[in-house]
C-alpha cells in the first residue's frame, strides 16, 4: 500500500514539473488569422432556437438562404461561406459559452449577426479582448455604434432602437401633437433603450408619456400590466416587445375597451408571427416602421431583388415561410456581410473590420432610397426607417423614408 | 462481513480493494492535471466548469445523500455565491481569489437560515420551502439592479495567468479551479468519515433513534444546510472566474433540478460521484442539444432516465462493485485461496461498510 501511494506522489510530482517545464500550449497568436482559407470563409451566429425568443430562428434561415445563394454563385472570392449557429434560447450565459465555443472549438472567422441585446452585451467583451469581429449584431441597442473605441469589432446592422423612437416621435408630433402615452417595454436594454429615446424625442413637446408599465423577457403573460395600461386614460400605445408579447398585447387590446392609436416597434411588427395570430382584424390601424421590403407588399411583386430573394429561400430553406419578415432580415444582414467580405482587402480579421467601418452601399432587399453607410466616426450601418400602417390585411408604407437625425 | 472478520482487521480481499481504490484516485488526479495539456481552450473551460459544478454537487451530496435533507434550492446558494464574488470584483475590485472565503462565508449564513424551516419540518414540506427560495431569487436579483445589474447581468474580468505562470489564461484558470476544488473534496471526504458524517448517516436512517445516541438533530441539521450552502457558494465564485458573466437566467430552477440529478447519476452518498455528476450535467446537455436543436430536452431526459435504469447506485456504485469484483479476483489468483464471501451485486456498498459509505434508502430504487 505504501508502495503504491509512492506511484501515487510520483505521479502528481511528474505532472508538476511537466507544469512547471513551461508547457503551456501554444495559441496561434500573431498568424493569418483563423477561419479563414483560401476555400472557406467559416462564420458563427448564436441564435435562439428554443425559449420565449425562438420566432427570431427565421433570421438564421433567411441568412443561411444568402449565404447557400452567394456559394453556389462563386462564393466571395471563390471562398464559400460556411455559417454555424448555436442555440442560446435567448439566454445571455448560454450565448457567452456559444461564443466561446465558436471562437475556441470552431475556429470561426467572424461572428455574424448574433442574435439579442442582453446576448451581445454579454458576450462584446471577451470578443473583443479575442479581436474577433462580432459584426451586424441582430439587435438594435444604440450601445453597439456609441464608443467604436471602447469595441471596435462590435457593430450592429438595424436601425438602432433611438432612431425608430425618433421616428415615431416625429410621427405623433405630426399626426397627433398632444397625445397622452402608455408604454409597455420589456425590461431589458432593448425596452429601456426604445423607451428612453422616445421620451428624450418628445421633450419639450406636447406629448406625454402618462403610463409606463415592464415585464421580464421569462414572464408567462402580460396581462395584468395591460389593464393597468388600459386604464390610464392614455390615447396612444406604444408597444416595445418582442413578438409573443406584440401579439399578446394586440389581443388583450382587442378584448378590452381600451382604442388607442397603436404603435408597435419594428421588432415585433410580423405579419406571419404576431399580427396573424392576435388577429388580423384586431392588428387593422396599428402603426409601425420598416426599412426593408415587404414580400406581402403588391408593389414589389415584380422587384428584382425580391424575387430573388424568394425564389433563393424556396430553394435552400424550403419550409421558411418567404412572407416571414425575419427571413428577409436575416437574408438582408447577410448580403451586407457578403458586401463586406468582398471588399476586404486582404483574408484577416483586422482588414474585415476595415472593410466593415467603410461601408457605403445600397442592398437591393431595403426599402428604396435606405443606404448601408458607415465610417470611423458612425457606426450605425442603417439610420432610416419609413412609417407603415396595417391595412387589415398587409402593412401599407405611409411617407417618405426618414432619416434619423443623429447623420449629420 | 462477520463480526469474527472484523475484528481480525482488514481482509485480503479488502486490502486489495484499497489498493486498488488507491490506485483510482491517483489515476483521476493524473487525469485531471493531464487535461489542460492534451486538450484545446474551450474544452479546457468546459472541464473548469465541471470542476465547479463538482464542488456544488458534493455540498449538495453532504445534504441530501448522506443526511436524507432534501434541497430543490441549491441554484439559489450557488447564484448567490456567484454574484457575490461578482458583485465585489466589479463594484469593489477586490482580487478574485479574496471573494471566495467571503462568497462561501455569506452562503454558509444563509444556509443556516434556510436550515431553520428544517428543524420543524421534513420531507416534502422541506423541499417545497427550498423550491420556493430558487425561484426566488432570480426575481430578486432582478429587482436589485443597482447592485446585480438586472437582467442585463455582469460582466466579470476573469482571473488571468500571472506572468510568472507558463500557463495560457484558460489553463491557469483550470488549475486555479483544482486547487481551489481538491480541499473541498478532502474537506466532504474528512467530514463523512467523522463524527459528524456519522452523525448525518444517523439521521438520515433514523431521527429518533439518532436523538436517542445523542445526536443533537437542532444543530446537525442548521450546519449541515450551512456547510452544503456554503460548497454551493465557493461553486458559484469558480463559476463566475469560469463564465466571466453573470445574469438572472445564469440560476434558472434548472441548476437546482441539475445538482440534483448530478448527485443521483455519481452516485447518492458518496464523494467521488460529484465529479461524474459534474460531467454528467456539463456535457449532456450540449451533446443533446448538438443532436438536434428541438429536441435536446427530450434526449437529456431521455439519457437521465436511461442512466438511472442502467446505474443503480450512480456511476460511483458501478465502479464500487467493479472495484470489488476485481480485488476478489486479483487476491484469489495471489493467494489461490478460496474466496470468504461470494462477489456482491453493482450496488453492493462500499468494503469498508461503514454507515458512511452504504448508499442510503432514499432512492426508492
Amino acid at each position: 500500500m505504501k508502495g503504491l501511494r509512492g506511484y501515487v506522489w510520483i505521479a502528481v510530482l511528474a505532472m508538476v514539473a511537466l507544469i512547471a517545464a513551461g508547457c503551456g500550449r501554444d495559441e496561434d497568436k500573431g498568424s493569418s488569422s483563423p477561419g479563414i482559407t483560401d476555400a472557406e470563409i467559416k462564420l458563427g451566429g448564436s441564435y435562439p432556437f428554443s425559449g420565449p425568443a425562438s420566432a427570431y430562428k427565421s433570421i438564421r434561415d433567411g441568412a443561411k438562404a444568402q449565404f447557400d445563394f452567394v456559394n453556389d454563385n462563386g462564393g466571395v472570392d471563390g471562398r464559400k461561406i460556411k455559417f454555424t449557429t448555436l442555440d442560446d434560447a435567448y439566454e445571455p450565459p448560454r450565448a457567452v459559452q456559444n461564443a466561446r465555443r465558436l471562437i475556441q472549438q470552431e475556429k470561426v472567422f467572424a461572428l455574424f449577426n448574433t442574435l439579442g441585446t442582453p446576448n451581445n452585451l454579454a458576450i462584446w467583451d471577451y470578443v473583443n479582448k479575442q479581436k474577433v469581429p462580432q459584426v451586424f449584431v441582430a439587435t438594435g441597442a444604440s450601445d453597439w455604434g456609441e464608443d467604436i473605441a471602447a469595441h471596435p469589432y462590435t457593430i450592429g446592422w438595424q436601425p438602432d432602437y433611438v432612431t425608430e423612437a425618433q421616428i415615431y416621435a416625429d410621427y405623433l408630433k405630426k399626426e397627433k401633437p398632444s397625445a397622452k402615452v402608455a408604454v409597455l417595454y420589456q425590461n431589458d436594454g432593448f425596452g429601456k433603450d426604445l423607451l428612453g429615446g422616445f421620451e428624450k424625442a418628445i421633450e419639450g413637446s406636447n406629448i406625454k408619456v402618462v403610463a409606463k408599465e415592464s415585464y421580464e423577457v421569462t414572464d408567462p403573460t402580460i396581462a395584468s400590466q395591460i389593464r393597468k395600461l388600459a386604464g390610464s386614460g392614455a390615447d396612444t400605445f406604444l408597444n416595445i416587445t418582442t413578438p409573443k408579447f406584440s401579439a399578446q398585447a394586440i389581443a388583450a387590446i382587442a378584448k378590452s375597451d381600451w382604442k388607442p392609436l397603436h404603435i408597435l416597434n419594428n421588432v415585433g411588427a410580423s405579419k406571419a408571427l404576431v399580427l396573424t395570430p392576435a388577429g388580423l382584424d384586431n392588428s387593422k390601424g396599428i402603426i409601425s416602421t420598416s426599412y426593408f421590403k415587404d414580400p406581402e407588399d403588391p408593389q414589389w411583386q415584380n422587384d428584382a431583388a425580391m424575387k430573388e430573394y424568394k425564389a433563393a429561400l424556396k430553394k435552400y430553406s424550403p419550409r421558411s415561410n418567404p412572407n416571414d419578415p425575419f427571413n428577409v432580415y436575416g437574408w438582408g444582414a447577410a448580403a451586407t456581410m457578403v458586401e463586406a467580405l468582398n471588399n476586404m482587402k486582404q483574408p484577416n480579421r483586422e482588414a474585415l473590420m476595415d472593410s466593415v467601418r467603410n461601408l457605403d452601399t445600397e442592398i437591393p432587399i431595403l426599402l428604396p432610397g435606405i443606404t448601408v453607410q458607415t465610417s470611423d466616426t458612425d457606426g450605425y450601418p442603417i439610420e432610416a426607417m419609413q412609417i407603415q400602417r396595417f391595412n387589415g390585411d398587409r402593412w401599407e408604407l405611409l411617407g417618405k423614408v426618414v432619416q434619423s437625425k443623429r447623420q449629420t | 462481513m462477520s463480526a469474527a472478520a472484523a475484528a481480525a482487521g482488514p481482509s485480503p480481499v479488502e486490502r486489495t480493494e484499497q489498493r486498488l481504490r488507491l490506485a483510482a484516485y491517483g489515476l483521476v488526479l493524473l487525469i485531471a492535471v493531464a487535461i489542460p495539456f492534451f486538450l484545446g481552450s474551450y474544452r479546457v473551460g468546459q472541464f473548469t466548469l465541471v470542476l465547479a459544478y463538482s464542488v456544488a454537487v458534493l455540498g449538495l451530496n453532504l445534504l441530501v445523500g448522506y443526511g436524507g435533507l432534501v434541497s430543490l434550492g441549491h441554484g439559489a446558494f450557488f447564484a448567490l455565491g456567484a454574484y457575490t464574488s461578482a458583485i465585489l470584483i466589479e463594484e469593489a475590485g477586490l482580487p478574485h481569489l479574496m471573494t471566495v472565503p467571503i462568497a462561501a462565508a455569506v452562503c454558509f449564513a444563509a444556509g443556516f437560515v434556510l436550515g431553520l424551516p428544517a428543524l420543524r419540518i421534513r420531507g416534502l414540506y422541506l423541499a417545497l420551502v427550498t423550491l420556493a427560495v430558487a425561484i426566488a431569487v432570480p426575481q430578486l436579483i432582478k429587482r436589485f439592479d443597482g447592485l446585480t445589474g438586472g437582467t442585463q447581468g455582469l460582466n466579470v474580468a476573469q482571473p488571468t495567468a500571472p506572468g510568472w505562470v507558463p500557463l495560457a489564461d484558460d489553463q491557469f484558470l483550470y488549475f486555479l479551479t483544482l486547487v481551489l476544488a481538491i480541499p473541498m473534496f478532502v474537506l466532504a471526504a474528512n467530514l463523512v468519515r467523522g463524527r459528524t458524517g456519522r452523525a448525518l448517516v444517523a439521521m438520515r436512517e433514523s431521527e429518533v433513534a439518532a436523538k436517542a445516541m445523542g445526536v443533537d438533530l437542532a444543530r446537525l441539521k442548521t450546519s449541515a444546510f450551512a456547510i452544503s450552502s456554503l460548497y454551493a457558494g465557493v461553486a458559484g465564485s469558480l463559476y463566475v472566474f469560469s463564465i466571466g458573466f453573470v445574469a438572472p437566467e445564469s440560476f434558472p430552477l434548472t441548476v437546482s433540478f441539475a445538482f440534483l440529478a448530478a448527485i443521483v447519476v455519481g452516485g447518492l452518498a458518496t464523494i467521488g460521484g460529484a465529479i461524474f455528476g459534474a460531467l454528467f450535467i456539463e456535457f449532456v446537455p450540449i451533446y443533446a442539444s448538438d443532436v438536434s436543436d428541438a429536441l435536446a430536452g427530450v434526449i437529456y431526459g431521455a439519457v437521465l432516465i436511461a442512466f438511472m435504469y442502467a446505474l443503480h447506485g450512480g456511476v460511483m456504485g458501478v465502479l464500487r462493485g467493479t472495484g470489488r469484483r476485481l480485488a476478489s479476483r486479483l487476491s484469489r489468483e495471489k493467494r489461490k485461496e478460496p474466496l470468504d464471501e461470494p462477489p456482491q451485486p453493482n450496488v453492493a456498498p462500499a468494503a469498508s461498510d461503514s454507515p458512511a459509505t452504504r448508499p442510503p434508502t432514499i432512492t426508492g430504487s
